[in-house]
């Protein structure tokens, strides 16, 4: 089993693997790690077999390691995504991702009128978890956006 | 950064107090010139006639110079700049802002990149936290405390700000609320759970003479006809939240009723003569209390 997986995205010396991503959100984890700017090779597969969602992404960015903030805006858009660290072909860490308190510059504020998305500003949100939902209030506006409709930012550093 | 006033969650408990009472010396005591070295800028990006000239007159009264606009027509908003390089110019100017702009989070965001304080005079339909002080001034006034009041909230409680920024100020002051609406115009729910966390009870009802008689204040607002989606639904319920004068038959002796102005038709003109109207005192009210938060946002009262 693990071979075949091998076959599907071939595996690297050194680096970090983004694995169990819903298929329909890994675009946006690539946009929240900013990877279309990113100059290391990078392997990505989509729409890979899986048995926890149907269909999952995974990406695999070759000697590059992130912050653990950065990691953790990943868990907004797939919070069940795996992390893992890789040194000499072998897993060295198992990353478990956390909702962080904060949220800046990364997602776009749901709220039209809000005054973000009509004046050059870095977004900043709390995130307030409510029955298990996952919300954004934004610090102008004072709106909550639902992370389910979270549109991501691209280039916003 | 300078203290400003932005939402009515930035002042604490003892600043509203505060502001309630030094509003009352300047109510009487209205003349006053110890802002006199000082410049207030007045940036409305929205046009207002009622809380452009309360904001003015009141900067006026504390004998500050006033400048400004009243609308962008003729500014270099037309001319593309951004509201960060407007409101750095204008703090090299003045002393203080006074600020309205449709666009939600504006003035949170001018009082990041100003060095003097800001004061928020509408951000679209977010905060009007002026607004909700004059209300809370005028309650005290007409009912002498502002403990354990009934407050029957009438007409638009789903987009009406002003209701909720008073529903945020008044928890601590142990309130029980009634709220009067169209089932398309509700209280949101973030107020009512709001509400239930403080243990503040409030009871919901679409009838507006059901519970007339049990109101301490009477908070009467706008039902606005672009807010429904069925034009049809706004016919029905637009002349059920009309008061008139016989409805206030047996209401309590000490009843008042506020609007934050303007009224259209949800107040009849027969209710103007009754003792019960307090709408044009308290629109009086706002320009002592916008004096307050000028004076204390400038550190001197």
């Amino acid at each position: 089993m693990e071979n075949e997986k091998q076959l599907k995205v071939s595996a690297i010396k050194n680096g970090t693997v983004l694995d169990h991503i819903p298929s329909g959100q890994l675009f946006k984890v690539i946009d929240i790690l900013h990877l279309s700017e990113c100059n290391n090779q990078i392997t990505i597969g989509f729409n890979l077999e899986s048995k926890m969602y149907g269909r999952k992404g995974i990406i695999k960015i070759a000697d590059r390691y992130f912050a653990d903030e950065e990691l953790n805006y990943i868990a907004l858009v797939a919070p069940n995504a795996t992390v893992n660290i890789i040194k000499d072909f072998e897993v060295v860490e198992k990353k478990k991702l956390s909702i962080p308190d904060t949220v800046v510059g990364t997602v776009k504020c749901g709220n039209p009128v809000c005054v973000t998305n009509h004046e050059p500003i870095k977004t900043i949100f709390k995130t307030v978890v409510k029955d298990g939902k996952v919300q954004l209030l934004c610090h102008y506006c004072e709106k909550t956006t639902d992370v389910n409709d979270l549109t991501i930012i691209r280039n916003s550093r | 950064m300078s203290k400003s006033l932005i939402s009515i969650t930035d002042f604490s408990k003892d600043e509203m107090l505060h502001i309630l009472d030094v509003a009352a010396y300047f109510e009487k005591n209205k003349m006053q010139s110890f802002l006199s070295g000082k410049v207030v800028a007045s940036l409305f990006f929205e046009p207002s006639t009622r809380t452009r000239l309360s904001f003015e007159t009141a900067a006026n009264r504390l004998g500050a110079k006033v400048i400004g606009f009243a609308d962008t027509r003729n500014t270099s908003i037309t001319k593309g700049e951004s509201l960060k390089d407007t409101i750095k110019m204008v703090s090299n100017y003045a002393d203080l802002i006074i600020m309205r702009h449709p666009l939600e989070g504006s003035s949170r965001y001018a009082s990041e990149i100003s060095s003097l304080p800001v004061i928020n005079a509408g951000d679209g339909a977010n905060q009007h936290p002026t607004q909700t002080l004059l209300d809370m001034y005028t309650m005290r006034e007409t009912q002498g405390t502002l403990e354990n009041l009934c407050i029957n909230m009438v007409g638009d409680l789903k987009y009406g700000r002003t209701v909720h920024s008073l529903i945020q100020a008044m928890y601590y002051f142990h309130p029980r609320f009634i709220f009067t609406s169209p089932n398309e115009l509700t209280m949101p729910e973030q107020y009512k759970e709001f509400l239930r966390q403080h243990e503040i009870p409030f009871t919901e009802t679409d009838s507006l003479v059901g519970h007339l008689n049990e109101a301490d204040i009477l908070y009467m607002t706008r039902v606005q006809q672009e807010r429904f989606t069925d034009p049809m639904e706004y016919e029905k319920v637009k002349n059920v939240y009309r008061l008139d004068a016989s409805m206030l038959r047996s209401v309590k002796s000490n009843m008042k009723i506020l609007h934050p102005l303007p009224r259209v038709n949800e107040i009849a003109q027969d209710v103007d003569d009754t003792p019960y109207a307090y709408y044009f005192k308290q629109a009086e009210n706002g320009m002592y209390v916008r004096m307050a938060i000028i004076a204390y946002l400038l550190g001197y009262k």
